[in-house]
C-alpha cells in the first residue's frame, strides 16, 4: 500500500514539475494521471496492491470534497444575494449537460453501428 | 468536570489540526452509514449530509473555515492522488474506450461546451453578478482544476469550488434517474455524460453503478478538465466576461 501511495504521489509530483517546466495549463494531477496510464499500458500489467490502493482511494472519493465543500460557509453574503442565479445555473445546467452529453453519445454509437451494418 | 479543565481542552484540541481532521472523518462515516441505511438513495448522499453537518457545527463552534481547513486539508490533498489513481479504471476498461473513440470525442465537445454555455446562460438571465459568471465557467470540471481556471479568468476560486461541489452533488443525486429516463442502458455512455457534467463526486456515484460506468467517468473527468482548461478564456473572451 505504501509503494502504491509512493508510485501514485511520485507520478503526481513528475506531473506537477513538468506542468511548471512547460508552462502548459493542465493540472500537474491529470498529467500524473496520464503518465500512470501510460505506464500501465506499457507494462501491460497492474501490480494488486497498486490496484487495491486505487480502488480504495476512489471508492471514497467523495470524502475528499467535503473540506472545500465546507468553504460554502465563506459566500454567505454572495449566496443569499444571488441564490437563485447561481441555483439555477448548478442545477439545471447540470441537469442540461447529463441529457445532451448521454443522447449525443449515443447517437453516435448507433450510427456507427448502422454504418458498420450497412457499409 | 470543571468548565476551565473543559475550556483548555477546547482552546488545545482547536488549535492543533487533528481535531477538525477527525470530525470531517467521523462526519464523513455518519454520512455514508446514514447514506447506506437509507438503501443508496440519491436524495442521502453523503457529500451533502456532511457538508451541511460540518457547516452547522463550524457556525455554532465559531469556528473560521481557516482554522478548520488546517485539520481538513489532509483530506483536500488526497484529491491530487486520486486523480492520478483514476488512471487504473481508465486502463482495466481500454478496450471498450478504444471501441468508443468518436462517441467519446463527439459527447466531450458538445458535453463541455454545454456546461459552460447553460451555466454562464442561466445565470446571467437571472441576474448573476459579472464575478459570480466568471466562477460558474468551470463548474463541471474537478475541484483543484477548476479553482485554477477561476484564478486565471477573474472568478473566484473559493466559490467555484463550492459551485463545483454542489455540482457534482446534483449530479450524484440527479443524473442516474434522468439516464434512466431517457432509457439510457449502455454503462459507458452513463458514466460518461456523469462525469462530463458532474466530475469526481458524480464519478463516485458511477462507481456505484459498475466499474465500466466509473472507468467512463473517470475518463471524462481527465478529458474535461484538459478541454476547459481551453476552452474557458476563449469563451471569456468571446462574451467579453470581465470581472
Amino acid at each position: 500500500m505504501i509503494g502504491a501511495l509512493a508510485i501514485l504521489l511520485g507520478l503526481q509530483l513528475l506531473g506537477e514539475v513538468a506542468v511548471q517546466v512547460s508552462g502548459l495549463p493542465i493540472p500537474g494531477p491529470v498529467v500524473g494521471m496520464v503518465l500512470l496510464f501510460i505506464i500501465l499500458r506499457w507494462r501491460e500489467s497492474l501490480p494488486d496492491a497498486l490496484r487495491a490502493t486505487a480502488e480504495t482511494l476512489l471508492s471514497h472519493l467523495s470524502l475528499l470534497f467535503i473540506p472545500a465543500g465546507v468553504g460554502i460557509i465563506q459566500h454567505g453574503t454572495r449566496l443569499a444575494d444571488e441564490w437563485l442565479a447561481l441555483l439555477a445555473a448548478m442545477v439545471l445546467s447540470t441537469l442540461i449537460t447529463v441529457v445532451v452529453t448521454a443522447l449525443v453519445m449515443q447517437w453516435v454509437i448507433r450510427r456507427q453501428r448502422g454504418a458498420h451494418r450497412h457499409g | 468536570m470543571d468548565k476551565n479543565l473543559l475550556t483548555d481542552i477546547w482552546v488545545y484540541l482547536a488549535a492543533s489540526p487533528l481535531l477538525w481532521l477527525s470530525v470531517t472523518l467521523m462526519v464523513y462515516l455518519a454520512g455514508h452509514w446514514l447514506f447506506r441505511r437509507s438503501g443508496g438513495r440519491a436524495w442521502f448522499n453523503p457529500v451533502a449530509l456532511s457538508m451541511a453537518l460540518l457547516t452547522a457545527i463550524l457556525l455554532l463552534t465559531g469556528t473560521p473555515y481557516a482554522v478548520y481547513f488546517q485539520g481538513a486539508q489532509f483530506i483536500h490533498f488526497l484529491l491530487g492522488p486520486a486523480t492520478v489513481a483514476l488512471a487504473v479504471p481508465l486502463y482495466l476498461h481500454w478496450s471498450r474506450v478504444r471501441q468508443l473513440f468518436l462517441p467519446i470525442v463527439i459527447g466531450l465537445l458538445v458535453g463541455s461546451l454545454t456546461a459552460i454555455i447553460s451555466a454562464i446562460g442561466l445565470a446571467w438571465l437571472l441576474g448573476g453578478s459579472p464575478r459570480t459568471l466568471l466562477s460558474l465557467v468551470p463548474k463541471s470540471v474537478t475541484t483543484p482544476v477548476a479553482m485554477g481556471i477561476a484564478e486565471k479568468i477573474g472568478g473566484i476560486p473559493s466559490l467555484t469550488a463550492v459551485i463545483v461541489i454542489l455540482t457534482g452533488v446534483v449530479g450524484a443525486v440527479a443524473a442516474p434517474a434522468l439516464l434512466d429516463i431517457l432509457r439510457i442502458r449502455d454503462d459507458a455512455v452513463k458514466g460518461f455524460a456523469i462525469g462530463v457534467a458532474a466530475h469526481g463526486i458524480g464519478t463516485a456515484r458511477a462507481l456505484q453503478i459498475s466499474s465500466m460506468a466509473g472507468a467512463f467517468a473517470g475518463l471524462a473527468i481527465g478529458l474535461n478538465a484538459l478541454l476547459t482548461v481551453l476552452l474557458a478564456p476563449l469563451i471569456v473572451r468571446l462574451l467579453h466576461l470581465t470581472p
